[in-house]
């Protein structure tokens, strides 16, 4: 049977044409490293509060350290293969954050430093700041006006 | 020259494929057709800045590289017909700027190859003695323009398409030996809604299937007239559908009938996933493969028929679906 009769059975038809992405084995190599990437930054936040640094600024550094590493790498060629193994688990971390940032700012050198890198750098990362700060504000709000020990605190 | 069928057009004395040249990036030579291109580049910078300039620095060796082959006179060319998939067209006008040949810039997404050898056929069963039909493309290029940086660590889908870095370039003359271009049949545009830009192949098939059976009841020939019938870049997934389509409408292709794209790159050993693309895919597979197949006469009826998916990152972001285009021209010795 032709199977071009109507857009909705053609598109039935390449939908069973076409190979899935193997989601078993990316959910799985996500799952891992993404743990993997996750106890890196426990181990620099252990070995920050040994030296007597607070919880918060150890957080500070553990971020500065993973988005840093994730940035060189990224500059070395060497993350986006990272990136094609591990998918989500080297996406969602800060790791993620940080090649999101980098690579636009690489690739578009060429169109000079203010419009090329200042201008497109966020190009990748910017609806996660967009949203993430506006959903932040929102979350806050809700805090503040329902959680009566955040208004004492105010 | 005559219209035959709904948009065949048949000539009366056949435009000669005199030269082909062809320039391929580092990943093509690679492949398993690398024997055959006449030049491949070890980076994709080509000493360049930018990938910009080094596509346009391809087409452009590419095609002095095509006068200096075939022997004739800068001037004794009348016009190059050329395009490529960035914006505005920029590769070849870039690339083109200083040969003082007259220009036509055309865009026909992955199709733009056979589209310039169907207008340059025209031009040259016409009026013109010489005709340059040239196009490239460049890995690098398209994927900034249509997809995400080049270093962003993210997972492919098993459908997408690897762009072509290289050129493909054919001289088209009034006299000659052949082989000849006999017929050509512009393609319409066909779209089946399909709007996954990472699925090009599905997107371009059913155009590739209405031009060739177009062809075919255009010109009374079935598929068993042609040593090979040859796609442009619809990938392993279109090929497969193609040939599906074909038989469903009656016609079998599946003996004689493959895909640049899909001979182009070593699929496992390269991670291509369906195949290459890009306007630079058919453009050197043919003037790398094919021609010389034809120059030797192991192949001697072929009929070449480029795909193009017309549609642009703007039109994806606005969730429309992919129109696709097919031309087809036949080549005889």
């Amino acid at each position: 049977m032709d199977p071009t009769q109507s857009k909705q059975e053609y598109q039935k038809y390449v939908d069973k044409k076409s190979p899935n992405s193997p989601t078993g084995k990316n959910i799985f190599n996500a799952f891992w490293t993404g743990g993997l990437i996750c106890s890196i930054g426990q181990i620099i936040m252990n070995i920050c509060k040994e030296r007597g640094f607070d919880q918060t600024t150890s957080g500070t550094i553990v971020s500065i350290i993973l988005i840093a590493i994730a940035a060189i790498l990224t500059g070395l060629n060497i993350f986006n293969k990272i990136g094609k193994f591990c998918g989500a688990g080297s996406l969602v971390p800060i790791t993620g954050f940080a090649n999101s940032i980098v690579s636009p700012a690489m690739e578009y050198k060429s169109e000079g430093y203010v419009m090329g890198v200042g201008g497109k750098m966020f190009t990748v990362a910017g609806p996660v700041l967009v949203f993430g700060i506006s959903s932040a504000i929102i979350v806050g709000l809700l805090y503040l006006i329902f959680n009566t020990q955040a208004v004492t605190l105010v | 020259m005559k219209k035959i069928g709904k948009q065949t057009i048949k000539f009366d004395t056949p435009p000669t494929i005199s030269e082909c040249s062809s320039i391929v990036g580092p990943k093509e030579a690679d492949g398993p057709l690398c024997k055959y291109f006449d030049q491949t580049l070890e980076d994709e910078f080509w000493g360049e800045e930018t990938w910009e300039k080094a596509e346009s620095k391809i087409i452009k060796e590419n095609v002095s590289g095509l006068i200096a082959k075939s022997g004739i006179a800068t001037t004794d060319i009348d016009f190059i017909i050329s395009g490529d998939l960035l914006n505005q067209c920029i590769s070849s006008s870039f690339g083109l700027r200083d040969t003082n040949i007259p220009y036509l810039g055309i865009f026909g997404a992955c199709s733009t190859f056979a589209e310039s050898l169907c207008i340059g056929s025209i031009c040259v069963e016409g009026f013109a003695k010489n005709v340059i039909c040239a196009t490239s493309s460049h890995f690098c290029t398209a994927e900034k323009q249509f997809r995400f940086p080049l270093e962003l660590g993210n997972q492919r889908p098993p459908t997408a398409q690897w762009t072509v870095t290289g050129s493909g370039a054919a001289l088209l003359s009034q006299d000659g030996q052949g082989p000849f271009i006999t017929h050509i049949t512009p393609g319409k545009i066909v779209d089946l809604g399909i709007k996954d830009a990472n699925n090009m192949g599905a997107a371009m098939a059913p155009a590739f299937v209405d031009t060739l059976i177009t062809h075919f009841k255009d010109t009374g020939r079935d598929p068993s007239y042609y040593d090979a019938i040859i796609s442009g870049d619809l990938g392993y997934i279109g090929k497969e559908i193609s040939i599906d389509i074909a038989k469903s409408r009656g016609y079998n292709i599946a003996s004689n009938y493959n895909d640049c794209g899909v001979m182009i790159f070593d699929k496992n050993a390269q991670d291509t996933h369906s195949g290459g693309s890009g306007c630079g895919c058919c453009a050197s597979v043919f003037s790398g493969f094919w021609f010389k197949h034809l120059k030797e006469k192991k192949v001697k009826k072929l009929l070449l028929i480029a795909t193009g998916a017309l549609m642009n990152s703007t039109s994806s972001q606005q969730g429309e679906s992919i129109p696709g285009i097919a031309h087809a021209v036949a080549i005889e010795v």
